[in-house]
């Protein structure tokens, strides 16, 4: 019975050390990863639900397609990489670790023919003294020795860069470091927005399932801004926030631009600019209007939708508007706004008017010319709200990755061995990588050696 | 001078490289070897000079942007970067037969982007305004390139491996006879993907910093950054099975191939057939 379930055990364990498992997890998380970039993630658009059936969303539904990277079946293999990855490292890293901690310091017989890279030549003179010599040469050559006496031979070892051979390991704990900090980022932080209208300011954010966070604080947005290159394409979407602890502005946090790029932190919580829109209340728009036989042009105000009477009878009123029509009518810049006027007869015409452009409705040819002098409108501004405790964990994993991968790729764990007798002296060496280059390295040494 | 006319000079340059690295395979004479590595090294001059009068260009505009900011942009410096990590390992390894089949990566891609792309200097939009753009762009394009070059040693390898099994013991003749052994281009296979793997890997770890920086999350599952993520998955799988029995050679070829061709889904399929985050690829 015990023999059995040992047995079990042991195939278990030797199964999540083969390296087979950890090529094989790799190719199926590459794999599997693909669906998620095809199929839209989230809350799928209506529009993608119409070009496939019912039972196809069903059966993508089942296996967790819409939310596949947070899937019971992609975090299962995510769990078996990291399982695999720590037997893998449990089983090889003490043999590793020997090989620094416990070196081979004397290259008997046996060992000697184990290594690629010998030398030996003759050389005048006693051990004790060769040994110091030698000792000496190392030293400024390549690396401190340590020196064995045995069977009246004297054995001299020395290394380099032995720690590289930790850079695997190091790459793998870095791995494991990382997704711990994932895990504290999702217990123990959140993602929220909140949408703060200019002049206003809110203590809550929201998830993205509209789950309430409270902040702890108020955050008020002064105003936003939007910028516009000569192109029409967005410069630049500014906030400008004032942080409130019981209704007064904090020394420090009062009126800070906020930019794409150029968040604010505060008390661990960060806000990033998002979106921009219009505040529902609608804007307040001023224009201008004169007949087209002269006379003294009279100012109009009028909020967006609402009916104005025009002098002389007839109504108007703005159908929409923009802070910059280049996006629209690339041939023209700056606020626009298109409206509709009622002429007293029952006429109707709509068209647009630009504040850049003020005297462009007289060529339109109607009996009274509108110029329009732009909005007073209020914006919201459209806040990332991020917490997240792990995210330094994640930092800390990704430079100890870089590090590992640096010594594992880089570095070579590179070993010489001297045996020293009287009149003769033997040289062999190993490299942990790129053995070309550590032959270049060791007939150097060799050479230089011999002409000592 | 203008810097779109350095780069017709560079597209030029690296046809006319790949033709005398053609001419190489064919007539076997080291001189028309050197002549091939000399009129890349000439285009590759002719090309550093003109991004940086392009970056210079882009400030007399008063754009005033590092010249990686969209698709024409990002794919002269992915040709730029191919010749970089080429002219790396030739002047390492000395086999200059591999630019017979590098060369022409940066050629396809120089010539896509001046026939094919919008060469104007836009100004850069809000979410790329950040000195990030410049360490995460260039990081990833290294590594893209160290990638493109083992790309292109597998296929090599791949044809000399043919072309050995068919023509059974005898020794290599014709086309075939300048390439090296399949064990040196497994070896280099192997080198220019451990050149790639550590800038890939740099490339996705300031993207994620960027990420955060800018958005609060260094991970969202954008599909740029779950196929940067799969190219990393294949290239590890890559390293892992260099150790395994019976992957090096021929699988490692396969492997490094499939992997080139994730990276150029991940740098350009993802922009033009799944949207996402990096749009502004387009």
């Amino acid at each position: 019975m015990t023999t059995t379930k040992r047995g079990f055990a042991h195939t278990l364990w030797d199964f999540f050390c083969s390296l087979k498992l950890s090529i094989s997890l790799l190719i199926g998380l590459a794999t599997t990863s693909i669906i998620g970039t095809v199929i839209p993630q989230g809350s799928p658009p209506p529009e993608y639900l119409q070009t496939i059936s019912q039972n196809k969303l069903q059966l993508y539904d089942k296996l967790g397609f819409f939310d596949m990277y947070h899937s019971w079946w992609f975090i299962l293999l995510l769990y078996l990489l990291t399982v695999n990855l720590v037997a893998c490292s449990i089983k090889r890293l003490p043999r590793v670790w020997k090989i620094i901690a416990e070196p081979t310091l004397v290259m008997d017989d046996g060992f000697e023919k184990s290594l690629s890279l010998t030398h030996e030549y003759k050389m005048p003179g006693d051990a004790a003294t060769l040994r110091d010599k030698i000792a000496a040469f190392l030293k400024q050559e390549f690396a401190e020795p340590v020196t064995t006496e045995s069977g009246g031979e004297y054995h001299l070892f020395a290394q380099k860069n032995p720690y590289c051979r930790l850079g695997v390991y190091v790459v793998h704990l870095s791995i494991i470091i990382i997704f711990i900090g994932a895990l504290i980022g999702s217990f123990f932080g959140y993602k929220g927005f909140v949408n703060i209208v200019e002049g206003t300011s809110v203590s809550t954010a929201y998830t993205r399932t509209e789950k309430p966070i409270d902040l702890g604080f108020a955050v008020r947005c002064e105003k936003f801004s939007v910028s516009f290159y000569d192109t029409g394409a967005p410069k630049e979407f500014k906030s400008i926030l004032t942080v409130l602890e019981n209704g007064k502005p904090v020394p420090g946090y009062e009126k800070i631009p906020v930019i794409v790029n150029d968040p604010l932190s505060y008390k661990g919580i960060t806000f990033y600019q998002s979106s921009y829109g219009p505040a529902g209340d609608g804007a307040v728009h001023h224009l201008s209007v004169r007949a087209k036989n002269g006379g003294a042009p009279v100012k109009l105000i009028a909020r967006q939708g609402e009916s104005v009477n025009l002098p002389g009878g007839g109504t108007m009123h703005v159908l929409e508007s923009t802070q910059e029509v280049k996006s629209f009518i690339p041939e023209f810049s700056g606020p626009a706004a298109k409206i509709e006027v009622h002429a007293p007869n029952g006429q109707t015409q709509s068209f647009i008017v630009f504040r850049n452009y003020p005297d462009l409705d007289a060529q339109r040819g109607g009996d009274l010319i509108f110029n329009y002098d732009g909005a007073d409108e209020k914006y919201y501004t459209g806040l990332q709200v991020a917490k997240d405790p792990g995210v330094w964990v994640v930092w800390l994993g990704c430079t100890l990755m870089v590090v590992g991968i640096m010594m594992a790729f880089f570095m070579s764990h590179k070993r010489l061995w001297i045996r020293v007798a009287a009149g003769r002296v033997t040289l062999g060496g190993t490299a942990s990588k790129n053995p070309a280059g550590f032959q270049l390295v060791f007939d150097d040494l060799a050479d230089k050696l011999k002409k000592m | 001078m203008s810097s779109s006319m350095l780069f017709n000079v560079t597209t030029l340059s690296y046809m006319v490289s790949m033709l005398i690295f053609f001419a190489f395979l064919a007539t076997k004479n080291k001189n028309i070897g050197l002549a091939g590595s000399l009129a890349a090294l000439f285009g590759f001059v002719v090309q550093t000079a003109a991004i940086l009068l392009r970056w210079k260009e882009s400030y007399d505009l008063g754009h005033g942007h590092a010249p990686l900011s969209n698709l024409y942009e990002s794919v002269v410096f992915f040709s730029w970067t191919i010749i970089l990590i080429y002219g790396l390992i030739e002047l390492k390894y000395k086999y200059r037969v591999i630019g017979a089949f590098v060369v022409p990566f940066a050629l396809l891609g120089m010539a896509w982007a001046q026939l094919g792309l919008n060469s104007g200097i836009e100004p850069l939009v809000p979410a790329l305004q950040s000195n990030w753009l410049l360490y995460h762009v260039i990081t990833c394009f290294l590594g893209y390139a160290a990638f493109a070059v083992a790309c292109g040693i597998s296929i090599m390898y791949l044809v000399k491996e043919k072309q050995e099994q068919s023509s059974g013991d005898a020794p290599a003749g014709g086309v075939f006879a300048m390439f090296p052994s399949v064990r040196i281009l497994d070896d280099l296979n192997y080198r220019a993907i451990m050149i790639g793997f550590p800038l890939l890997t740099l490339g996705i770890v300031t993207g994620a910093a960027w990420a955060n920086y800018a958005w609060g999350t260094y991970w969202s599952w954008d599909p740029k950054e779950t196929w940067s993520l799969i190219v990393w998955f294949v290239y590890a799988a890559f390293l892992h099975a260099r150790i395994t029995r019976g992957w090096v050679g021929r699988r490692a070829a396969i492997l490094s191939i499939i992997g080139f061709a994730a990276t150029i889904f991940c740098y350009l399929g993802v922009n033009l057939f799944l949207s996402g985050l990096h749009s502004y690829g387009k």
